[in-house]
């Protein structure tokens, strides 16, 4: 036990195992006005992540010509050369979640033995998923089991031009489905939240239970000691500010990509570079009341709608689509997962370099790039569960239910594509096959609306949790730093979004989260050690 | 005329409260109300403690102190919030309905061109509760 029990202070609730350090949290703060806003901020994370966001934002926009093929070639080099890093790291994450669930440090309880849960099991999971998973379920529900479905049936499958998982199954159409379900819920399976459990569990473990203050740093005292109030913490809190920003600004790509592609597609709105910054500014406004009200009134309520209106596009494609070979796809695609896991999580030996380097490593950086954010979030709002718990409920539930989406939306537009020879969902572009899909379906005009809604609501929970997290990191682990820091944060998401979707595209955007994810993997790593330490200390 | 008092305190500024409890404490003795001093923390470790047990008892020994040096009979309420840089109104609200006071005392800084973003901590306790609310300019 630290000292602190020693001196009459309590432990967290119940038994815990304190970390003793003469640290305070915001210690290292500066607290001053910037004409009437008060400001609570940390020296020098503060200072160096925000300058150097403002100056990225700045240049990007100044070269807007050679950025965007910098960009490009940035993402492919990361990719291309680190697939294999990036693969083996996500397997470690995952087996390390099995291994906690059913080891004894699974009965270890977040903020003590004797803590509660702070929030419901509804608002809990309804907060995780739409933070975790966000846009990238709409743009990707329908396009990517599409995308991998053709690649594995065209005549080119196992070619190297060919993007096909595995080597495909050329002109195998059942195959083709199987491979292509499998590949998808592969990325949106047990890795993803893996990865985000993992830094989750980190960043509650050392708050809650060891008393260190909310953010990175905090997670690798057992490594680097009293070092990580230093440069060796400053340092990784500022990475963990970059792959955030970096990260939602890809997802907030996305979205205004498909919100601008739906509406085109519902009310002809023009698909340009101006209705797109419109979007983001529209959605980044409604954002910041989201941030202003707060983790209760804001962030958690539009969560909870967010969780209703895609539970309701979800049934509604279930009922009017194929519903009996959805309910039978679900257990099938389940199989077909488990089947080809092995294979697609080796990271060695293979020859379906596009499929590797193009989809599976760059989404583990993206899923890294997000995590400290996710994590974060999902952290702040777990106290009170048991370790084995909270692994379970971030771990296995949202996989079962991104297998059942991507079951329902993408296993419908196979079965259009297959069974009817409904060609749309091939042709169109990324950012259109959900919608080509529902134009398959009755009612298009409604359900188009929604899933826009939909786009936009995810687009929002991501930008205000996100402008959180990066807050409590710059503000050093204080949670009730002056709102204005929480408007500057979710002003810049918005502002490097369009900044990088002006100079070079979503290539841009998918580099830098691509590139941040790279150093955050080393990161997450020495966290999964560090995470074995901590959770030895603790009472069980 | 009074028979409650709230003080809601900021203990990581207790230095710039004085006037505001002085005013307070003089109040009580009139009156022969309690006072209850309300302090906010969230969950997550801060600057006054790892968690809201730590913070509970740094504002405890604050109370004892207040009750000592002013000789007025007091007692200390923690609020655990989720968000306190946005929710302190709320829970300074549903504190006041809970502890029954009919006058909150609180501290208040110079108003400026932000109060026009953001309502004041003072006016939203007097429009929500049923108390008077006496501000005490620091």
């Amino acid at each position: 036990m630290s000292d602190t029990s020693g001196q009459g202070i309590p432990d967290p609730e119940g038994p815990s195992n304190m970390i003793d350090t003469e640290y305070e949290v915001g210690q290292d703060n500066i607290s001053m006005s910037m004409g009437p806003f008060g400001l609570d901020i940390h020296n020098p994370v503060f200072a160096i992540s925000g300058l150097s966001i403002v100056a990225f934002v700045f240049f990007t926009l100044a070269f807007q010509d050679s950025a965007g093929a910098a960009f490009n070639d940035l993402r492919n080099w990361l990719t291309g050369t680190f697939d294999w890093f990036f693969l083996t790291a996500a397997n470690i994450f995952v087996l390390l979640c099995l291994f906690l669930i059913v080891s004894p440090y699974g009965k270890v309880r977040i903020g003590g033995k004797d803590a509660t849960p702070d929030y419901s099991y509804t608002g809990w999971f309804a907060m995780l998923f739409a933070a975790g998973m966000g846009i990238g379920l709409m743009f990707y529900g329908v396009s990517e089991p599409i995308s991998h479905f053709s690649s594995s049936f065209a005549d080119n499958a196992g070619t190297p031009e060919s993007w096909a998982p595995l080597g495909g199954a050329a002109g195998d159409a059942v195959e083709a489905r199987n491979l292509g379900m499998a590949a998808t819920i592969f990325h949106w399976g047990l890795h993803p939240w893996a990865i985000y459990a993992i830094v989750a569990l980190a960043l509650a473990l050392f708050s809650y239970n060891k008393g260190l203050p909310l953010t990175m740093r905090s997670v690798f005292y057992p490594i680097f000691g009293e070092r990580i109030w230093g440069w060796t913490g400053h340092i990784i809190d500022i990475l963990a500010v970059f792959a955030t920003l970096f990260g939602l600004a890809t997802s907030l790509g996305f979205g205004a990509e498909q919100a601008n592609a739906g509406l085109n597609h519902l009310f002809g709105v023009p698909i340009n570079d101006v209705s797109k910054v419109l979007l983001i500014v529209a959605i980044t406004g409604v954002a910041l009341m989201s941030v202003v009200a707060g983790l209760d009134a804001g962030v958690k309520r539009l969560s909870e709608i967010n969780m209703m209106l895609a539970a309701l596009l979800l049934v509604f494609v279930l009922i009017v689509g194929p519903t009996v070979a959805i309910f039978t796809g679900f257990f099938h695609n389940l199989y077909e997962y488990v089947r080809y896991l092995p294979e697609l999580s080796n990271p060695f030996g293979r020859d379906d370099d596009n499929f590797r380097q193009g989809w599976t490593a760059f989404y583990w950086a993206w899923w890294i790039s997000w995590s400290p954010f996710v994590g974060m979030f999902i952290a702040r709002v777990s106290r009170g569960r048991s370790v084995r718990e909270f692994l379970v409920c971030v771990l296995l539930i949202p996989s079962i239910v991104s297998v059942f989406w991507m079951t329902v939306f993408g296993g419908t537009a196979i079965t259009q594509l297959v069974n009817d020879g409904y060609q749309l969902v091939v042709d169109s572009p990324l950012e259109l096959k959900l919608f080509a899909m529902l134009e398959g379906l009755p009612l298009q005009q409604i359900t188009s609306f929604i899933a826009i809604v939909l786009v936009i609501v995810f687009f929002v929970t991501s930008s205000d949790s996100g402008s959180l997290v990066i807050d409590t990191i710059t503000a050093g682990g204080k949670i009730d730093a002056p709102v204005p820091q929480r408007i500057f944060w979710a002003s810049f998401e918005g502002l490097v979004a369009i900044a990088l979707l002006l100079g070079g595209g979503l290539g841009a955007l998918q580099a830098m989260a691509v590139s941040t994810g790279f150093p955050f993997t080393i990161i997450l790593l020495l966290a999964c050690f560090a995470i074995l330490k901590g959770l030895h200390s603790e009472p069980r | 005329m009074y028979t409650k008092i709230m003080v809601p305190v900021d203990l990581a500024h207790a230095d710039k409260l004085s006037l505001a409890l002085d005013t307070a404490a003089k109040l009580s003795k009139l009156y022969n109300a309690p006072v209850t001093y309300v302090g906010v923390t969230a969950s997550t470790p801060g600057p006054l403690g790892h968690n809201p047990a730590e913070y509970d008892q740094k504002l405890a020994g604050f109370v004892a102190e207040q009750a000592k040096t002013h000789g007025i009979e007091a007692d200390g309420k923690t609020v655990v919030s989720h968000d306190p840089a946005v929710d302190l109104d709320d829970a300074l609200i549903k504190t006041a309905r809970e502890t029954q006071c009919d006058l909150i005392v609180m501290a208040t800084h110079i108003p400026n061109v932000a109060d026009h973003f953001w309502p004041s901590n003072g006016g939203r306790l007097a429009t929500h509760t049923h108390a008077s609310v006496f501000l005490v300019r620091g």
